[in-house]
């Protein structure tokens, strides 16, 4: 039985854009055209899972599912580069918007449904963007399925999924039964690159892409969350004072002198 | 539940009375009740026991403590959280859920808010009513470079508060409410089985609980760095913390990782070597009250947000530092 692995993946803003080019515009973060985005490290991370769950049990098909709109294809392309065998996304300009988490795990469960027979569900713990932490959460609680979160290592025995998830001091073994929903964490390790061998055959491949309407949803029909009243930079925090000393040892010493002044050593 | 009125704070525990942060959710209820004029603040507690815990509810401002108690909630698992907090909005039908972005509440809060059918807001630093009776949320986004204020539209709105956001309020011991049991079979909910856990044996003072965190960073360029700040939060009498940078790199364990998917930390003195302050670590400490920051680079993000700031090798900065800080400590 081949075992069969849905990967969702966020197309987001490089988070390392520098503050300078990261910009607000009425309601919207821009960054100039120069700033490619990326795809969220913790999902780079979900697919680096998925291929070593693939490697591991020798019969396995990957299938990457982003919700989005406008998609830079190079860079949603990269899931397959680094192995993975589909990529499916839910392009729909309705799905632009990312601050109603409602509107993702519906697209996404109706695309685990239309798929069909999903043993697994991998994740990212959170995208880079809103932090928000509850779509493959909201997903599990949509299908009806368990969720791990957090997980830094993930191995399959038969029907069951056994997780290590990330403790503030330590680790947790946790297990659950197939289909379920995990979401990884950095601690897993750095995603592999993808080779050249992996990029060339990525080009070949045209995405599957579904709309809203492929998958049976209505979304205007659908009860929003959220109303976004603004989105702004928020206010400067301190006023720095830089401490100058004749050279890095004269500075490091007046550091002290002056937190001591303060009282804060 | 298009009626719903009330607020009701899904609560945690922490050694047999409520969690830090189940107080500060209380307190903010109780500061969104001055916009709801008539209505009232429960507080849900599913533990092995809730009979202290919930008198201490009740002095930090609910009228209604609904209670869970079965042995296997001396250490919840999520789903059984989960479980216990729909049956007491069933009975609460309130109008706003308040949980907290904490270890436990990150898997809860969403699960719960989607079995209510709608969504989280999640990690919020502060909240408010509008003058149609809505939620308003306002969380930091984009690891901190904006902040944004949403409106709840659904019938029912859930939010995870942000850690040490809100002040809890002073346990005013004169105030009176009702303990309602509910009985929950919690334990049915669980389907993710917790097999063992592994702690990692931390020595010193707890990272969270430090009045002086030492932290480094990429810029320190190896783990033997690590070694003098460990000295220096010895002198301090603090802690060592890195970003996750260092963290990735193996330099340190995990459990040192300070940021949005580290540990939060609000020392008196926080001092970062080598971090380039990069939104996601400072999602971790920008609370912190006083920031230092030694970084060569003298257009580092950290300066920012620091108090004070050196820009220089911290190979030549730290030891001095650490000489005249041994002079003056005598």
């Amino acid at each position: 039985m081949t075992l069969k692995i849905v990967v969702t993946a966020k197309q987001v803003i490089d988070p390392e854009t520098p503050l300078s080019a990261f910009g607000i515009e009425s309601g919207a973060v821009k960054v100039p055209a120069n700033q490619a985005p990326v795809v969220n490290g913790f999902d780079e991370q979900a697919i680096e899972a998925a291929l070593r769950l693939k490697e591991a049990s020798g019969d396995a098909h990957i299938a990457v599912v982003s919700v989005g709109s406008g998609f830079a294809l190079d860079v949603i392309k990269k899931p397959l580069a680094m192995g993975a065998d589909d990529l499916i996304l839910i392009d729909d300009p309705a799905f632009g918007n990312t601050i109603d988490p409602t509107v993702t795990v519906a697209a996404l469960a109706a695309a685990v449904e239309k798929i069909g027979d999903v043993d697994i569900v991998l994740a990212g713990r959170q995208a880079s963007d809103w932090d928000n932490a509850q779509v493959p959460i909201g997903l599990a609680e949509t299908l009806g399925w368990p969720v791990a979160t957090v997980a830094k290592q993930v191995d399959i025995d038969g029907s069951t999924v056994r997780i290590e998830r990330v403790l503030p001091d330590g680790h947790e073994v946790v297990e659950a039964d197939l289909p379920a929903v995990v979401t990884v964490s950095n601690e897993l390790g750095t995603a592999r690159y993808p080779n050249m061998r992996g990029i060339m055959a990525a080009r070949r491949v045209q995405p599957t892409v579904w709309t809203a309407v492929d998958l049976g949803l209505d979304v205007a029909g659908t009860q929003p969350a959220f109303e976004l009243i603004s989105l702004a930079r928020p206010e400067s925090a301190a006023q720095i004072e830089m401490i100058e000393g004749d050279d890095d040892d004269d500075a490091g010493r007046k550091l002290a002198l002056r937190l001591r002044d303060e009282r804060i050593i | 539940m298009a009626d719903g009125s009330g607020i009701l704070v899904i609560g945690e525990m922490a050694d047999g009375q409520p969690a830090s942060t189940t107080l500060e959710a209380l307190a903010a209820g109780l500061a969104l009740l001055d916009s709801l004029p008539g209505e009232s603040l429960a507080v849900v507690l599913a533990a092995d026991a809730t009979a202290t815990a919930a008198q201490a509810a009740i002095a930090h401002g609910a009228s209604t403590v609904y209670t869970i108690e079965d042995a296997s909630l001396a250490d919840p698992a999520p789903e059984a959280i989960v479980a216990a907090a729909e049956e007491a909005v069933r009975q609460a039908s309130p109008r706003i859920v308040l949980g907290a972005k904490t270890l436990l509440g990150r898997d809860v809060m969403p699960r719960l808010a989607f079995r209510l059918r709608t969504a989280l807001a999640q990690d919020c630093t502060a909240v408010a009513i509008d003058n149609a009776k809505r939620l308003l949320a306002t969380r930091p986004v984009y690891g901190g470079n904006a902040v944004a204020i949403v409106a709840c539209t659904s019938p029912i709105a859930v939010a995870a508060l942000r850690a040490k956001s809100i002040d809890a309020r002073e346990p005013d011991a004169t105030r009176t409410g009702s303990v309602v049991p509910l009985t929950v079979d919690v334990q049915a909910a669980v389907r993710v089985r917790s097999i063992a856990r592994v702690e990692q044996a931390a020595d010193g003072i707890r990272l969270e609980d430090a009045r002086v965190v030492v932290s480094g960073g990429r810029g320190l360029g190896g783990p033997e760095a690590f070694d003098q700040l460990d000295a220096l939060a010895g002198l301090l009498g603090g802690a060592v913390g890195a970003s996750r940078a260092a963290c990735d790199a193996g330099w340190v364990p995990s459990s040192y990782q300070v940021g949005l998917t580290g540990k939060t930390v609000t020392p008196e003195l926080y001092i970062a070597i080598g971090i380039s302050g990069a939104s996601q670590h400072m999602a971790g400490c920008s609370n912190s009250r006083n920031i230092v920051a030694i970084n060569k680079d003298a257009g580092a993000n950290i300066f920012k947000d620091a108090r004070f700031g050196v820009t220089g090798d911290w190979q030549k900065v730290l030891p001095a530092f650490m000489e005249q800080l041994q002079e003056l400590l005598g």
